[in-house]
């Protein structure tokens, strides 16, 4: 297996939330807008990165039959730190993100890497892997957080690129239009696969 | 004891702060298992009782303990690990003292470790400054809250499974159409502002 292979799959071919439907949660609440989107994956690669890791490292070591509490508290460790870091360095993303933060721990991308990949593979693949699905994640919360931000506040990052005469459709940054958002994203990944597929 | 503020948090919990239509909290189960009734209401019983007794030992364990010795900032870890055992403890005891209790809720036990409804209730109960029986008023209603939010969607779902939908909306964009739609009638309720 290519390093080159390692590191693209998390961000086409099992590209997080699309392509496997985990970490629902912190995507619909977060993805308001593009900066709380970068904010999230951004926490969520620091994470993984972490997990993958320490536990890649000790994948020898983590007796077989208590390996999911040994991974969750390394995960939480991780978590801790991200937390204490973005609240005192970034407080407006901290307080904006607030309770998905220390839910990245119940996360299941995360988890799902450490028992999938890091407890069989070296540092190296492990970190690349970790690195691919972090920003595989964050690309998605990228776009729909854009998508929303876009219809329901008429910016992007903050920055008005909407006409004056716009006029937003303000469901889209409330929850139901995380929902729709997401299922018409879905529906739209799936028609181009269905297209890609009769050629 | 102020029993307007409890029916406020019941309320409050159950329509208007839904944990799953409007703080997108266990979205996982709420999906995963709403493809047929009997199973989401297994789902949802087992949630109202491991929310319930996760709200009675996290509260008593933050405050009495990691508060008292200045190490709050390890709840997040000594949260998920006391949710992990008691989800563990939960399931032997059901399975000694209720055996019947245990086939009916058994399958579904193990998987509310990893449902963020959970650690999600803890970590607000903490956040919102609520007292021990706030926070388990808090823990019961908002299992209750999935359950109702749960079994809404179940309904809906088998019978989506026999109408003629489009291929690319077929199974989760569908499902996800209907939340955003529950959601929306879910936010009718906002308009209370009763807190």
């Amino acid at each position: 297996m290519s390093s080159w292979k390692v590191f693209i799959r998390g961000l086409w071919e099992e590209i997080p939330i699309f392509r496997l439907l985990l970490g629902l949660c912190p995507t619909l609440a977060v993805s308001t807008s593009v900066k709380n989107g970068i904010g999230m994956g951004l926490a969520a690669t620091f994470v993984l990165l972490g997990s993958n890791l320490v536990i890649s490292l000790l994948r020898k070591a983590i007796p077989n039959k208590i390996r999911i509490p040994a991974f969750i508290v390394v995960i939480a460790t991780f978590v801790t730190i991200v937390d204490l870091a973005m609240h005192a360095y970034t407080p407006d993303l901290h307080r904006a993100l607030g309770i998905f933060i220390p839910l990245i721990v119940v996360n299941c991308i995360i988890l799902g890497r450490a028992e999938a990949f890091a407890s069989k593979y070296g540092v190296g693949y492990s970190l690349l892997d970790a690195l691919g699905m972090g920003l595989g994640f964050t690309i998605v919360l990228c776009v729909i957080g854009s998508v929303r931000e876009l219809l329901g506040s008429g910016s992007i990052l903050g920055l008005t690129v909407a006409p004056a005469s716009f006029r937003p459709v303000l469901i889209f940054i409330l929850p139901p239009g995380g929902f729709i958002a997401l299922a018409m994203l879905l529906a739209g990944f799936n028609f181009m696969d269905a297209r890609r597929a009769s050629k | 004891m102020n029993f307007d503020a409890l029916f406020v948090i019941v309320i409050a919990t159950i329509f208007i702060n839904n944990f799953v239509l409007s703080r997108f909290l266990g979205l996982c189960p709420f999906l995963g298992v709403s493809r047929n009734l009997s199973s989401a209401f297994g789902m949802g019983m087992a949630v109202i009782f491991v929310m319930t007794i996760a709200s009675f030992v996290t509260w008593p364990l933050y405050h009495l303990i990691l508060a008292r010795f200045g190490i709050t900032f390890l709840s997040t870890i000594v949260f998920i690990l006391v949710i992990a055992a008691l989800v563990q403890f939960v399931e032997m005891v059901m399975n000694k003292l209720t055996p019947a209790l245990y086939q009916a809720l058994g399958i579904y036990l193990p998987l509310i470790t990893t449902n963020c409804a959970i650690l999600g209730v803890a970590v607000l109960n903490i956040e919102d400054k609520l007292t021990l029986m706030e926070a388990l008023v808090q823990g019961c209603s908002g299992g209750i809250g999935f359950t109702l939010a749960l079994l809404l969607m179940a309904g809906i779902r088998e019978r989506i499974e026999l109408a003629r939908i489009p291929g690319v909306f077929r199974g989760i964009p569908i499902a996800l159409i209907c939340a955003g739609l529950m959601s929306i009638s879910f936010l009718g309720f906002a308009g209370f502002t009763i807190r």
